[in-house]
Parts: structure tokens; C-alpha cells; sequence
């Protein structure tokens, strides 16, 4: 099992996607240049956390014409794993691979701080090894990480499942108070209609060892490795 | 009473370092649009103002204490 | 266009005097043309020369077994923290460009003192800032700490590194002129520190990174007399910061350090490209030639003086390896960035600058670099008249019918102690996943990757104790710096400091940057922390009075075990909680006697530096033993404040504490806020009393347990009794409402 790791002009998580997914989880792990076109075999593709192109003109615009785009865009479509953290979920929407947008958050600034996830749909390739019932402790680091979309595709989004984490207090329960952004219906991350493509703005690479605050995000991580583990299984 | 609008254009001053319009820049000249030398941004804001005797004079105010940096940006006032 | 003819006046206004004009005269044999006017003047500038500091910063302990770059010998300092590994790191100041333009002044303060840190080969793992600024009630001070957070944190967060700590500090005295210091702090192989030096004759000289536009060129309206009245209007010589390409320039210069393709590489920073060509070819001992045809310009139309003297940011000087000419410009292509070889190293000693073949300036190196032959003065002190008038303290005039749980909750919610939480939630602190401990607690700790090791790091100063006893208040930034590191479990290792005071020419203003320099060095020799450079930024003043006397102080220190970090706040209920070191009466300059009864006077807290070391010993031992489940040092507010940070410290886990302080007959105000030094308040599981006994008589530290934790009010004596949601509304939601007046 191959994880890898983005790297575009600008990106700066994608160390800390890195060394979660190598040196904590213990996995084969490459970084992928995003001037080159191969995505080197990898089974699951790490969308990185970072400000591609400084964020200029908008957080992942300029990013998603990256010749790396184009494989991941295919290596998506062909059902491939692909996860976005914060800057990578800003490319995915870009990219047409996540519907909505992320605006301003809605305090005008940046935000740094831990927040708690509930979880809102297990069952799929990112959350199957968290418990139910459990919210995770990540941290948020962003600017721009207010979801909007129109209405009738959140309702959709909702009615189908694909609002995989939502900000909570510590106990699960969704609040005003727990919402860090404005995001609608305080959605911290989405999935595509088929499940294989995750876009989250807070950063569980970063939560992989209790020295750092909190080690959930790695349940993440967890859950990827248990999914193509099984895959065949499944997918038979 | 009538209604004025005005549009107000701000830009950074000549000399002033546009790290925003020069990347913009390198990733279109990436991208096989090479015929664009040079990128600058700005912004605008659209004000829709009662009308008045001193209106521009208003809007200058304005644009000057507010909606611009006169330390390093530049504006210009278009009424519609 | 002719240059400007040079007349005493124009040297005048070049900030050089009659003396530095006849020298300069008599190294060049001739009167210097204009652009070697410009030259000389940035150079024999303060800020470059350190003409009117240097013989006193010469004076600071500048030895240590561990250090591997001293003061002044390179970019920045660097320890050995074992392993096989440097501490890179450097404090400097960005009051001026500030207090102009707070947004883009302190953006590019950070971008500066990060490119010292990966200049060197290290890669920023951390920064932090020391922030002053004048009172949150004045509308221009609102606006200077909105944009310059905003400032820190888009350079930071973009850049990627964590900003992990600091200070921030309210008075008055910072009104007109606000303090912005900016940290940065580096690790790397200790085998692979890249020296600020030129060498080897005919090696190629690059530019490397952003082109160069007029950006910060100071004084240089006349060098460019074509410029109409209109067209100045349209200019501005602000320097922009651009964090996304700074990161790309770290990448690249890791990438050509890493394949060993340079002798030596500078941080443009003040003076560009003359700074860099004058001190890496001193260091070096060579001459350099640059021709000024080949420096990518941002503009057209750029006059030799303008390309010498720019600061545009995002730009470094690399002496490159000859032969490794093409593998650096592919380097830098990879990363999206220009690189240019404008010149060489030549053997002449000289700094000779040509344009399209024809020579400019040409000035000996050693002249203009700091180390060689620029000026240096001693500059006249007076004991200023104020410090005796406002020692005076008279404490049968301050009122004791006071509510206790009142001020608490006063000093909880006062600027300078309040939680600070407005301005580092702007700052991105877990990027590269090292943060153990990111800001809101003693000091900020981040575990050194493949090591059991972890490093501490802290920024104080307490202005105005150093205003009304520089040489004392200096010892006692010094002093908390250390006692903060220990406290979270580390052990000091070295200091950088950046000082900031008003006018040098003052006497008053000169005796207190003395004094504090005086006082700084004595400490470091006590905690065997010596200093490995900073900064100093004089002329910190508007036209009322010069800021606070402000040695800030940059300490890194090593813990040298995971298992030691140890944070301020309390963990457990049944915990016993204890005193170290001995309070006293003293009342003067405390931010108790500031907020409560508005006055800002009297005799600055003592301080005993074996008694402040033998305290850090005791805890690190404490520590070390694993006795211990929280510590906190006493410092503004005193105990109380202390003892309410720990009670509120973990916001999703507050927790109460009901302690019993001896009075011996103190005054109340005295024993409940009073800012005597040397004091850390700690927890301990219940039976460790015996061990931590003999651990403090050790080094004969004062113990005295004093209380436990639990519950959901803090109570001390019958003074204080406060239930913790009402301590810690105060203390957390204070900031915001000061600054956005919500």
C-alpha cells in the first residue's frame, strides 16, 4: 500500500501529511511533484494542507491547472482514494472533484485552534475505524474555510450522506459556538457522490501523536488503510 | 430623491511589489498564455449613494480614509 | 540625468556628520560620488554599523561551550543541542516599517528574520513575537495591532512555520511607536551551517529570488529628482511581503546547501545589496565586483544608487562554487524562482560595483562591514531625573479597602494579562506537527523529531520595570526567560536580544540602554546563557517621549527528556499545591498598582540571581524526579494571578483551588499581587511533600505547601473566593472586546 503526497508551489502540509503517513502509520510514502503527470502507483492520494500559490486569486485556483491535476483528477474518477486536507479540499472544489465553495470565514480572520468532529457517516473509505459515537480533536488552521453551497445541494449533500464530519462541541452535539467559520450546517468535510474523493478543512495529519494534543486524526488514516485492505472483499 | 452610484477602482502604486498579479502571471504563462508580460491586481467597490452637492468630494474622502492604503494603493472614483 | 552633485549638505542628509565625511574622504583618497555617498551612509547607518552599540554589546557574555556561531559571527546564533544537532536562532526588530504600514511592516519583519534562520541551512521550525503597542482604548493602536497580527500571521501561516509564542504588551509609552519583534528559530546538522562569506577568487556571485524595485529605499527621494511631485504621489517605497515565495526560496536554498554548490549565502535584508557584498566579502577577506546590468529589475529606469540601496524583500546573495553554476540556476528553476550571476569574487579587497563595464563605486569591503573598520562612539549617559521622582512609592497612600475578588477579576481582564488567545489564533502554531506545547503557557516546547529531546522557547521584557530601573529590569527579562524555560522543563541554553530605546544622542535614553546592557550581561553570566546577537533599534520615539527602555529578550532553552514538559496549568483534583521562593513586600511597578490604582512608580521587585538560579534548579529537579504535575511562575498579577492561570490554564478543564498563604504580616495587596521575582507555584500529586522538601533544600529554596486542588472556585484565605467561570470569562474573553470594541 502506496500513500502520496502532493506538492505543489506553496504547499507547506505536505510534510505533515507525509511523516503521518510514513513514519507514524509506517507506510510506503512519495511526494508528488505537481509539474509531473505520475502519480507513481500510489492507492491512496494526499491532497496536502498549504497556501498552493500563495492562495493567490483564490485558495486552490491556480493549483488545480497543475499537470499533477489532471492524473488525480482521472485516478478520482477511476475510483481512486483521494483526501484533501484544508488547502487540498480548497483544490478539490476548484477542481470540480467536490461540489461548493469555501469563502472568507466569517469572522474575516485566520483561525488557529483544536475543534472536535462528529462523525456523521462511518461507513466509508476515511471514518470506518472511528468509533461511533466518538468525536475526534483535530485542529483548524485557515482563513478561508466557510462551506457554502447553494441550498438544493446541501440537501442533497445531506440527503445522501456525503457531510462525512461536522463541528461539534466535545460531546458530538452541533452548536453555534462549535462552529469555527460559518460553514453551513457547520460541514468540515464532504465526499463526493461516490465516496472515494474526502475534502475536510481541519487537519487530522496533524493529530497522530498524543505529544502534539491529540492523536484521533489518525483514526483517519486508520480507516484508508482498513478500506483497501479490504477492498477486494468489498468491492467483489 | 435621486440615487447616484459610483464605482471605486484601487490599486496598488507603481513600484509596489504585487506578489498576487506576478504569480497569477507565471501560472498563465504556465499554462501556455505567454503573450501576458505582466499581471497587476486591485479591487473595486460599487457604492450606491443618495445624491448630493458634495458627493464626490464624499466618495474621495472616503476612498481615501477607508477603502484605500494611500500608503501603498492608489484609487480612482467612476461615477455611473 | 547627472547624479546629484556631492555637497556637504547632501552628506548631511545623509545622516553622516562632519567627521564620518572626512574619513570617508581619507579612505577613498576623493570626495565620494553620490552613489558611494549612499553606500557609506547605509553602512555607517545605526542600523547596519551599530556605531553607537557596539562597544557595549561587546561587553555581553558571548561564550558558551555549546555555541557553534557567536554574536555577530553569522546570521544568527547557533547551539549545539547534541546529537548532531543546531538550534539556529535570532530576534530583530521591525518597529519603524511598523508604525508606517503595521500590515506589510511586520510581514516583512518575519520574512526577514526567517531568511537569517534558512540562510544559514536551518530550517525554521518555530517563530514567535514580542509585540508593544499603546493603549487598546486609542483608535490608531486598534489599528496597529489588527493589521500588524494580520501581518504576522498571513507571512507565517503561508510561509509554514508554526508561531508558537511571544508576548504581547500594552502601555502608553508605545503610543506613537509600536514594538514589533520578530523571532525565528531553526534546526540543522551541525555539520552543515553556511557561513555569510565570500571565497575563492573568481567564484560567481548570484542574486537570488525576487527582482529588485524601489521598494524602502529611505532618503533616496532626491537620487531620483526626475520624478514629478504627481508621479511621487503615485510611489510608494513600502517593501510588500510575498510569504509564497519566500517558502519557494527556503526549498531552493535548502536544495543547493544540501548538494554543497556554495561558499557562502546572505539575507538581503537592510541595504540589500550592498550590506550583503560589503559583509560577506569582509568575512571572506576578498573583494567583490558586481556589474548592476545583470540584477533583474522590477522596474525601469533604476539609477545604481536605487539598485545598491533597495530592500526589496525575498532576496539573498550566494557565493556560489564555480562550476555549479548551471545546477544552481536549475535548482532555483525547479522552484519556480530566478537566480543571476552578477559578479565575482576578486582578490583586491575592494567592493566595486560597475554598470554595463563601467565602474560606479569601488570602496574597500572592510570599511563597511560591521567587524571591520566602520565607526564606533561611546556616547555620553545621564541618570535621568524622573527615576528618583518615580522610585518613590509612598504606601500609606494606597488605599486597602479594596474588593479582592474585584481586581482579580480586573487584573484577569487586563490587557497585559489577559489571554492572548485573539491575537495567536491568528497564527497557525501545529504546522509540522513538533508543537508539544504552542502558546498560553510558560514558554512554547516542540520535540525535536527523532531525539527524546524537545526544545523550549520564550520572549520576554517587562518595559516598565526597565523604565524605572534599566540595568534591574533588563536582569529581571533575563531572569523570567530563564524561569519560564525551566518551568515548562527545559534548561536555558543561550539568548538573543533586541533592544529597543529611543534617541542614542539623548544621555538619558544612552544611560539606559548602558544600564540595560549591563544588566542583561550579568544575568546571562548567572544562568550561563550567553548571547548570541540580535538587534538594536534606536530611535524609538514620536514627539512626546521615547518608548519604554525595552531589552527583549529571546531565550531557547533544552529538555532534555520528552517526559519533562510540563505545563502551567493544574490536572488533578486532590493535587497539593505549593509555593517556591518568598514573597515580599514589594508592591512598586506592579501591574496591580497600574490597573487598580493607576500609578506607575515605585522600586522594581529585587532580585538575587543565585537565588533566581538556585530556584531553577530546584524545579528542573522537581521535574526531573517527576514530582511534579504543573508549574507556573509568579509574575504579572503576582501569586493570585498565577494561581488563576493554573486554576484556568486548560479551558475545557478548569479546575478550582483552595489555598492558604502565610501573611507574615504583608499588606493583603502586597501578599495577594505583589510581583516579587523568583516565586513558581506547582502541584504534585498528595505525598511527594518529603521528596520536594528535600529537593528545594537542595538549593535552598523556600517550599511551603499551601493548598489543593479541586472544586470550581478559587479561594485564597478569606481575600479571594471566585467561582472559576466568572475568573475565566475575565481572562478569555477580554482581548476581543478591546480590540473590536465588541
Amino acid at each position: 500500500m502506496k500513500f502520496g503526497v502532493v506538492t505543489f508551489p506553496g504547499s507547506n502540509g505536505d510534510y505533515d501529511s507525509y511523516t503521518a503517513a510514513k513514519f507514524v502509520l509506517g507506510k510506503e510514502t512519495v511526494f508528488l511533484w505537481h509539474k509531473s503527470a505520475s502519480l507513481e502507483g500510489a492507492d491512496v492520494i494526499i491532497l496536502p494542507g498549504g497556501f498552493s500559490y500563495g492562495d493567490y486569486l483564490r485558495s486552490g485556483a491556480i493549483a488545480r491547472f497543475s499537470p499533477i491535476m489532471k492524473s488525480v483528477i482521472a485516478f478520482a474518477q477511476s475510483g481512486g482514494i483521494v483526501i484533501g486536507f484544508c488547502n487540498g479540499f480548497q483544490v478539490l472544489m476548484e477542481s470540480g472533484l467536490l461540489p461548493g465553495a469555501l469563502m472568507r470565514n466569517s469572522h474575516l480572520r485566520f483561525r488557529h485552534r483544536f475543534v472536535y468532529l462528529k462523525t456523521e457517516n462511518h461507513n466509508t473509505p476515511f471514518t470506518n475505524m472511528i468509533p461511533e459515537g466518538k468525536t475526534i480533536k483535530v485542529p483548524i488552521a485557515h482563513g478561508d474555510g466557510n462551506f457554502y453551497n447553494f441550498q438544493a445541494d446541501v440537501d442533497e449533500l445531506e440527503k445522501n450522506s456525503k457531510v462525512i464530519f461536522r463541528y461539534s462541541d466535545m460531546n458530538g452535539k452541533i452548536t453555534n459556538e462549535a462552529n469555527p467559520n460559518g460553514s453551513l450546517n457547520n460541514i468540515a468535510g464532504i465526499s463526493n457522490r461516490e465516496g472515494n474523493v474526502l475534502g475536510m478543512m481541519p487537519h487530522p495529519e496533524r493529530a497522530v501523536e498524543s505529544i502534539l494534543g491529540s492523536d484521533d486524526g489518525l483514526l483517519v488514516f486508520d480507516s484508508m488503510v482498513n478500506y483497501l485492505v479490504n477492498k477486494p472483499a468489498k468491492s467483489a | 430623491m435621486s440615487k447616484s452610484k459610483a464605482i471605486v477602482y484601487i490599486r496598488l502604486k507603481e513600484g509596489v511589489l504585487d506578489p498576487q498579479g506576478k504569480t497569477i502571471a507565471h501560472a498563465m504563462s504556465n499554462m501556455g498564455y505567454t503573450e501576458f508580460e505582466s499581471v497587476r491586481s486591485g479591487r473595486f467597490f460599487e457604492l450606491e449613494c443618495e445624491t448630493r452637492p458634495d458627493l464626490e468630494k464624499r466618495i474621495d474622502e472616503i476612498s481615501r480614509k477607508l477603502l484605500s492604503n494611500p500608503i501603498i494603493e492608489t484609487y480612482r472614483v467612476e461615477m455611473v | 540625468m547627472p547624479e546629484p552633485v556631492v555637497t556637504p549638505e547632501l552628506v548631511k542628509e545623509h545622516g553622516l556628520n562632519k567627521e564620518e565625511h572626512a574619513r570617508i574622504k581619507k579612505i577613498l583618497g576623493r570626495e565620494p560620488n553620490f552613489t558611494e555617498l549612499g553606500v557609506f551612509s547605509v553602512m555607517w547607518s545605526e542600523h547596519c554599523s551599530y556605531k553607537n552599540s557596539i562597544r557595549l554589546l561587546k561587553t555581553l557574555p558571548r561564550e558558551g561551550k555549546h555555541l557553534l556561531a557567536k554574536a555577530g559571527e553569522e546570521n544568527a546564533g547557533a547551539v549545539d543541542i547534541g546529537d548532531g544537532l543546531a538550534v539556529v536562532f535570532k530576534i530583530e526588530s521591525h518597529n519603524h516599517p511598523s508604525a508606517v504600514e503595521p500590515y506589510q511592516g511586520a510581514a516583512t519583519g518575519v520574512g526577514g528574520i526567517l531568511r537569517d534562520i534558512f540562510t544559514m541551512g536551518a530550517r525554521p521550525i518555530a517563530s514567535l513575537n514580542s509585540l508593544r503597542f499603546g493603549s487598546l482604548e486609542n483608535d490608531r493602536v486598534r489599528y496597529l495591532v489588527d493589521g500588524v497580527v494580520r501581518g504576522i500571521g498571513d507571512y507565517g501561516n503561508s510561509f509554514g512555520v508554526p508561531t508558537v509564542g511571544g508576548e504581547v504588551y500594552f502601555d502608553e509609552a508605545y503610543t506613537g511607536n509600536p514594538l514589533i519583534n520578530a523571532m525565528a528559530v531553526g534546526l540543522m546538522k551541525t555539520d552543515g551551517i553556511v557561513s555569510a562569506t565570500t571565497g575563492g577568487i573568481g567564484n560567481p556571485i548570484f542574486i537570488v529570488g525576487s527582482s529588485t524595485g524601489r521598494d524602502g529605499i529611505h532618503g533616496a527621494t532626491f537620487a531620483s529628482a526626475e520624478l514629478s511631485e504627481e508621479n511621487e504621489a503615485k510611489r510608494s517605497n513600502v517593501q510588500v511581503g510575498d510569504p509564497f515565495t519566500e517558502k519557494l526560496l527556503l526549498e531552493a536554498t535548502l536544495d543547493i546547501i544540501k548538494e554543497d554548490l556554495v561558499v557562502g549565502i546572505q539575507d538581503m535584508g537592510a541595504a540589500g545589496i550592498t550590506c550583503c557584498s560589503a559583509e560577506m566579502s569582509a568575512k571572506g577577506e576578498t573583494g567583490i565586483e558586481l556589474d548592476l546590468k545583470d540584477v533583474p529589475l522590477r522596474e525601469n529606469g533604476m539609477t545604481p544608487y536605487e539598485i545598491l540601496l533597495s530592500e526589496s524583500q525575498e532576496r539573498m546573495m550566494v557565493c556560489a562554487k564555480k562550476g555549479c553554476e548551471q545546477r544552481i540556476i536549475e535548482i532555483f528553476e525547479k522552484w519556480d524562482l530566478h537566480s543571476k550571476i552578477i559578479g565575482h569574487v576578486t582578490d583586491d579587497g575592494l567592493f566595486r560595483v560597475k554598470l554595463n563595464g563601467k565602474t560606479v563605486s569601488e570602496i574597500p569591503s572592510q570599511v563597511l562591514a560591521l567587524g571591520g573598520e566602520t565607526p564606533e562612539y561611546t556616547r555620553e549617559t545621564k541618570r535621568p531625573a524622573y527615576m528618583d521622582e518615580l522610585g518613590k512609592l509612598d504606601l500609606n497612600k494606597i488605599s486597602l479597602d479594596i474588593d479582592w475578588n474585584d481586581a482579580l477579576l480586573k487584573l484577569m481582564a487586563a490587557p497585559n494579562i489577559c489571554y492572548k488567545g485573539w491575537v495567536f489564533e491568528q497564527y497557525d502554531s501545529t504546522i509540522r506537527t513538533n508543537t508539544a506545547i504552542g502558546p498560553g503557557s510558560d514558554a512554547a516546547v516542540l520535540r525535536i523529531r527523532k531525539t527524546n529531546k524537545a526544545l523550549a522557547m520564550v520572549t520576554d521584557c517587562n518595559g516598565r520595570y526597565c523604565y524605572l530601573n534599566p540595568k534591574l529590569g533588563a536582569m529581571h527579562a533575563v531572569a523570567e526567560s530563564a524561569r519560564n524555560i525551566a518551568c515548562s522543563g527545559g534548561k536555558g541554553s543561550a539568548i538573543t536580544n533586541c533592544l529597543n530605546f529611543g534617541n542614542p544622542y539623548d544621555p538619558e535614553i544612552y544611560y539606559c540602554f548602558a544600564e540595560a546592557v549591563a544588566g542583561m550581561g550579568e544575568a546571562c553570566l548567572e544562568f550561563e546563557t550567553p548571547v548570541t546577537g540580535g538587534n538594536v533599534s534606536f530611535y524609538n520615539e514620536d514627539p512626546n517621549h521615547a518608548v519604554f527602555p525595552s531589552p527583549v529578550i529571546g531565550m531557547i532553552g533544552l529538555v532534555e527528556d520528552l517526559k519533562d514538559i510540563t505545563t502551567s496549568w493544574f490536572k488533578n483534583e486532590g493535587d497539593e499545591i505549593y509555593l517556591l521562593g518568598t514573597t515580599k513586600e514589594e508592591l512598586g511597578a506592579s501591574e496591580y498598582l497600574s490597573v487598580i490604582h493607576g500609578q506607575k512608580r515605585g522600586a522594581i521587585p529585587e532580585l538575587d540571581l543565585s537565588v533566581e538560579h538556585n530556584l531553577h534548579k530546584t524545579i528542573l529537579k522537581m521535574i526531573q524526579t517527576g514530582l511534579i504535575s504543573s508549574a507556573h511562575d509568579c509574575s504579572d498579577g503576582g501569586f493570585s494571578v498565577a494561581i488563576a492561570e493554573s486554576c484556568i490554564g486548560n479551558r475545557e478543564h478548569m479546575i478550582g483551588a483552595s489555598v492558604e498563604l502565610p501573611s507574615d504580616g504583608l499588606r493583603t495587596d502586597a501578599l495577594l499581587f505583589g510581583e516579587s521575582a523568583s516565586r513558581i507555584v506547582i502541584s504534585s500529586p498528595a505525598g511527594k511533600a518529603i521528596e520536594l522538601e528535600k529537593a528545594a533544600a537542595e538549593f535552598n529554596t523556600p517550599i511551603i505547601k499551601i493548598g489543593t486542588v479541586g472544586g470550581s472556585k478559587l479561594k485564597v484565605n478569606d481575600f479571594i473566593d471566585s467561582d472559576l467561570s466568572d475568573v475565566g470569562e475575565a481572562f478569555y474573553e477580554s482581548l476581543q472586546k478591546l480590540v473590536e470594541r465588541v
